[in-house]
């Protein structure tokens, strides 16, 4: 990183097109939308919208249902889909495995279906009616398991968030399967010497090579998850049903500022939530950034 | 290397990689089983193989009769192609220059560029769409692939950054001595090390784009503009929803996608066997 | 591929000047009725441009959840289409208010509409109407007759005749008894309290009476249907929790459940699925005494209006007053079997269930939904609480009164009778 002359205007030239094109086309209309959360239709109302959204309980209430249940979607993803990926990814990325691209694009392909597809095929399988579950699960014997899963206040956020897993397992697998590709093969062979192979060779040497892959798929899950918003409009429509067990913060923002059915959009307050989801992605992002990633890297070098 | 690779535990490895496949391959199946099946079949036995009773080819002649199929995958996947190929090259370009180079304000321009996957770009909807009309972009593909541009840069540059971090200081370095520009230094050393992490951040931007319904049904809506995405959902209606169509349709615009994941999962193992000759 | 390039040449075109006059002007149709588009590119656009040579139309729909923000977004940005078709009251009476839907009181042909036709689509003082009047849908059951006959089962018009024949039904085990889930929700609103309701509340009297003030939700009128609603449960289809609107569609035709709790938009859904399978009967929502008078919801449901933006207002009215004609209601009433026209001209139905639903309308008295006019204006949004709370009292995780409590709540919260009409 050596020091250079003055002006270093090739800087610039890298930074430029990315920071022009995102500022003009997401920057701007994103934080043109966020200000109206200072307003109503009557004006400039300052923080009113907030203290309606926190104080009123019609509003509240909502939120932080919204969040509790939000929450419970990331866990799921990070106590199961990167553990399932991370695993995927070890398994798909020892030497000479047979078959590694076939697994590979297998199970990539649901992280490429639509959620339209998604939300169908899942309904239709899940189905108490056209019996796919119950006849699977009476053909072992667990039929008495079988429940209306997306239908019950207790089971359909979960059986969602997992449904949510199956599809995008692909993303962290992919991630850490380049991450450990990457790791240079004399490494690897060195460690071989050494007499650590299989999988301490995997958890000693390997992991922490890794470990900056699982701090971007654990800060992308956490991202995503608190914006999702497509898996559960297709399967449980914007109410977000049965009574509101499903609703996340994506579901509930989109609900309040395009509106739904009777209930007329309305952006001030649809802004006032998206402000108050962004700052706590933004605080998530930020301790990744600054706490995570810092300490991640020392650990690495 | 891997002299000794024991046969129990490559057994196990197997075991685990085909259940799970299956587990990701059984819905899929589901669906192209049943895309081929008459409505009645589909709720009638949804996991029974087609047999010459059911068998049907009712959604695909829907789809292929319904409006220019062909010109929907062809808008489909220039606008796929075109915002990866931007965003590939605005995005690696921004993120070297983050990993590369200290300089004032360098965290902080990586936390701005971002910000973007922070809130969901449909809020700027209105926004976006009143820039358009005034561009005069309304119904045109170009509009789609500026959108899908600025919403693909942020986590290029995100995940590129942490990868460009690990390019080994010594190469660039030795370049620098050879007289190399920065830009040649970029172009000829960085990228092809990056390929791996390249390769999957197209695939990660390619999906969202692919499967977007939201901005083609704002952005570009005419019949010369649709996308495959938008163009299968005349098919669900308010009361009634042709579901032999709809995954005909659906099923259909797998294939594309998935071409252009196994060329890029290609790119992506080229990509560490060339480094690896480094 | 031509078609749409010249059509997009012609739209940039036009403002600039009159110099084409003599090409067709394109007008596009904003929809959510995708379920039509085969309708209106076969039959109704063709029998309109055959008698106005001039214009051409374009019939563009979204898919319908979509519809309220996409077109919201295009209005507000600019680049809408000419002809909006219109959702009833609030949705397009705020259009309306934002300018961006036109007058069109002043249109010839809305003298071929009555008064509570015109309600869906105006001011609260009457004073201004801003769309044409297409269709109303009618609630009721579709039954499967064929089951019917084999079980030796009647029509019930009471009550009581309703779960006794469903008791009949669950005894003999064929037949699911009931096709209705709770997982998409608005079908235990709008087919179940909805249909069955105005028996209860005496249809306008009960409606406008809520309007007022002087009834409440939570009057023994109110909780009623939620009380005949949760007595379902026991007789819809196991794991009825998780059964989506299509599930439900589905078991009707394909012969698995015997009564379909519907609107007659169904009809037309239903008539090509079933084909020869079986037969169809409806009946109206039973009376809680025999003899006493019956209430349909006859819903107006679907209308149309000019964007106010439109660079072609004279043709846009010109297709406008065209769709208020008795022709277009001939055409449409019988193109979409189930869509009522809502105009005074006599029309004639071919479908003889389409017959059997609109013949409702000189035995039982007709009204609205409860909650559509003036009552779903605020947060919280009485019609979507009262999606939530159907399903949740069908399901018996909420009782009758309590949800009823809840949704007077709500309501009093934000809504003071008679401030109301402005």
């Amino acid at each position: 990183m050596a020091a250079r002359r003055a002006t270093r205007w090739h800087i610039a030239v890298f930074l430029a097109p990315a920071v022009l094109v995102y500022t003009a086309v997401m920057i701007l209309p994103l934080f043109g939308t966020l200000n109206l959360s200072l307003y109503r239709a009557e004006g400039f109302v300052g923080l009113a919208n907030f203290r309606t959204l926190f104080g009123d309980p019609h509003w509240s209430e909502q939120f932080w249902n919204a969040l509790r249940n939000n929450v419970w979607f990331f866990i799921i993803h990070m106590l199961v889909q990167n553990p399932i990926g991370i695993l995927l990814a070890a398994l798909l990325s020892s030497p000479r495995l047979r078959l590694a691209a076939f697994y590979r694009t297998a199970i990539f392909i649901p992280t490429i279906l639509s959620f339209v597809i998604v939300g169908f095929v899942w309904k239709l399988i899940l189905s108490p009616i056209w019996g796919i579950a119950p006849s699977m699960l009476q053909a072992v014997g667990l039929k008495f398991l079988f429940q209306p899963f997306l239908g019950q206040e207790e089971t359909a956020l979960t059986t969602l968030a997992l449904i949510s897993v199956w599809q995008f397992v692909g993303i962290p697998m992919m991630l850490i399967y380049a991450a450990l590709l990457s790791i240079p093969d004399e490494v690897l062979e060195a460690a071989e010497m050494d007499g650590i192979t299989g999988w301490s060779r995997f958890w000693k040497v390997q992991l922490p090579l890794i470990l900056p892959a699982i701090g971007i798929i654990s800060i992308l899950t956490f991202v995503g998850n608190f914006n999702a918003f497509d898996l559960i409009y297709v399967a449980q429509g914007a109410l977000a049903g049965p009574n509101f067990a499903t609703d996340i913060l994506g579901t509930f923002l989109y609900r309040t500022f395009f509106g739904f059915q009777l209930q007329l959009g309305d952006p001030n307050m649809g802004a006032a939530i998206a402000t108050a989801m962004f700052l706590i992605i933004l605080a998530g992002v930020c301790v990744y950034l600054f706490a995570i990633q810092t300490r991640l890297r020392r650990y690495q070098f | 290397m891997a002299a000794r690779s024991h046969p129990g535990r490559t057994f196990a490895a197997h075991a685990i990689l085909i259940a799970y496949t299956l587990i990701a391959l059984f819905p899929v199946w589901v669906i192209v089983i049943n895309s081929v099946k008459s409505r009645r079949a589909i709720f009638g036995a949804p996991l029974a193989v087609p047999t010459p009773e059911t068998w049907d080819l009712v959604g695909y002649t829907t789809v292929l009769e319904n409006g220019d199929f062909f010109g929907y995958f062809q808008n489909s996947l220039i606008v796929t192609v075109a915002s990866i190929f931007f965003v590939l090259l605005f995005g690696a370009m921004a993120a070297f220059a983050l990993s590369e180079y200290r300089f004032r304000g360098n965290t902080l321009t990586g936390l701005y560029l971002a910000l973007g996957i922070m809130i969901p770009i449909r809020l700027g909807t209105v926004a976006i769409l009143q820039g358009m009309v005034a561009a005069g972009l309304v119904n045109t593909l170009t509009a789609l692939i500026l959108v899908y541009t600025a919403q693909g840069l942020p986590l290029a540059v995100f995940i590129l950054s942490e990868f460009m971090r690990n390019v080994s200081d010594d190469l660039k370095n030795a370049g620098r001595m050879d007289g190399l520009s920065e830009y040649a230094i970029f172009f000829r050393l960085v990228l092809p090390l990056v390929r791996p992490a390249m390769a999957t951040v197209a695939v990660f931007t390619m999906i969202p784009i692919w499967n977007d319904l939201w901005f083609p049904l704002i952005l570009a809506p005419s019949e010369a503009t649709k996308t495959i995405t938008l163009g299968s959902q005349v098919f669900i209606g308010q009361f009634v929803t042709n579901w032999n169509a709809v995954l005909a349709a659906l099923s259909l615009a797998i294939v594309p996608v998935l071409i252009l994941y196994l060329i890029f999962s290609r790119q992506l193992i080229r990509g560490i066997t060339a480094g690896a000759v480094k | 591929m031509k078609k749409p390039i010249i059509a997009a040449i012609l739209a940039t075109t036009a403002l600039a000047g009159p110099a084409l006059a003599q090409d067709p002007v394109t007008l596009t149709i904003e929809s959510w009725r995708n379920d039509d588009l085969g309708i209106w590119n076969d039959t109704i656009i063709p029998a309109f441009e055959a008698s106005h040579p001039n214009i051409h139309v374009e019939f563009a729909p979204t898919a319908p959840a979509e519809y309220n923000a996409a077109l919201n977004a295009k209005l507000d940005a600019g680049s809408a289409g000419d002809l909006i078709t219109c959702r009833p009251f609030d949705a397009s009476l705020e259009l309306y208010n934002k300018g961006q839907l036109a007058d069109l009181t002043d249109l010839a042909a809305m003298a071929n509409f009555s008064d509570v036709a015109k309600s869906a689509w105006q001011t609260d003082d009457g004073a201004h109407t801003f769309c044409v009047p297409m269709a109303s849908v009618i609630h009721g059951f579709i039954y499967n007759k064929t089951a019917f006959d084999e079980l030796g089962l009647q029509e019930p018009t009471t009550v009581d005749e309703f779960f006794a024949v469903l008791d009949k039904i669950k005894e003999d085990g064929t037949y699911i008894p009931m096709a209705m889930g709770t997982n998409d929700q608005w079908e235990a609103a709008t087919m179940g309290y909805q249909n069955i309701g105005p028996n209860y509340w005496h249809g306008e009297e009960g409606r406008k009476a809520l309007i007022a003030g002087t009834q409440k939700l939570t009057d023994e009128d109110w909780v009623a249907p939620f009380e005949q609603l949760a007595r379902w449960k026991d007789y819809l289809g196991d794991g009825f929790e998780a059964q989506t609107y299509p599930d439900s569609q589905n078991l009707f035709t394909l012969g698995r459940a015997a009564i379909y709790p519907t609107g007659s938009w169904e009809i037309g859904v239903f008539r090509p699925q079933i084909g020869d399978a079986f037969e169809m009967g409806a009946f109206p929502p039973p009376v809680q005494n025999a003899g006493d008078t019956c209430y349909i919801s006859d819903h107006t449901d679907i209308g149309i209006g000019m964007n106010a933006a439109t660079a072609h207002p004279e043709e846009a009215k010109e297709f406008l007053e065209w769709v208020g004609s008795p022709e277009f209601a001939q055409l449409y009433g019988n193109a979409l079997p189930g869509f009522f026209p809502l105009s005074n001209a006599q029309v004639t139905l071919d479908d003889p269930l389409a017959q059997e639903f609109i013949s409702w309308r000189d035995q039982c008295e007709s009204t609205i939904r409860s909650t559509y006019q003036i009552l779903s204006r605020g947060t919280p949004n009485l019609e979507n609480e009262t999606w939530n709370a159907s399903a949740n009292v069908i399901r018996g995780t909420e009782t009758p009164a309590d949800a009823a409590a809840r949704l007077q709540q709500g309501l009093e919260s934000w809504y003071k009778p008679g401030e109301a009409a402005q």
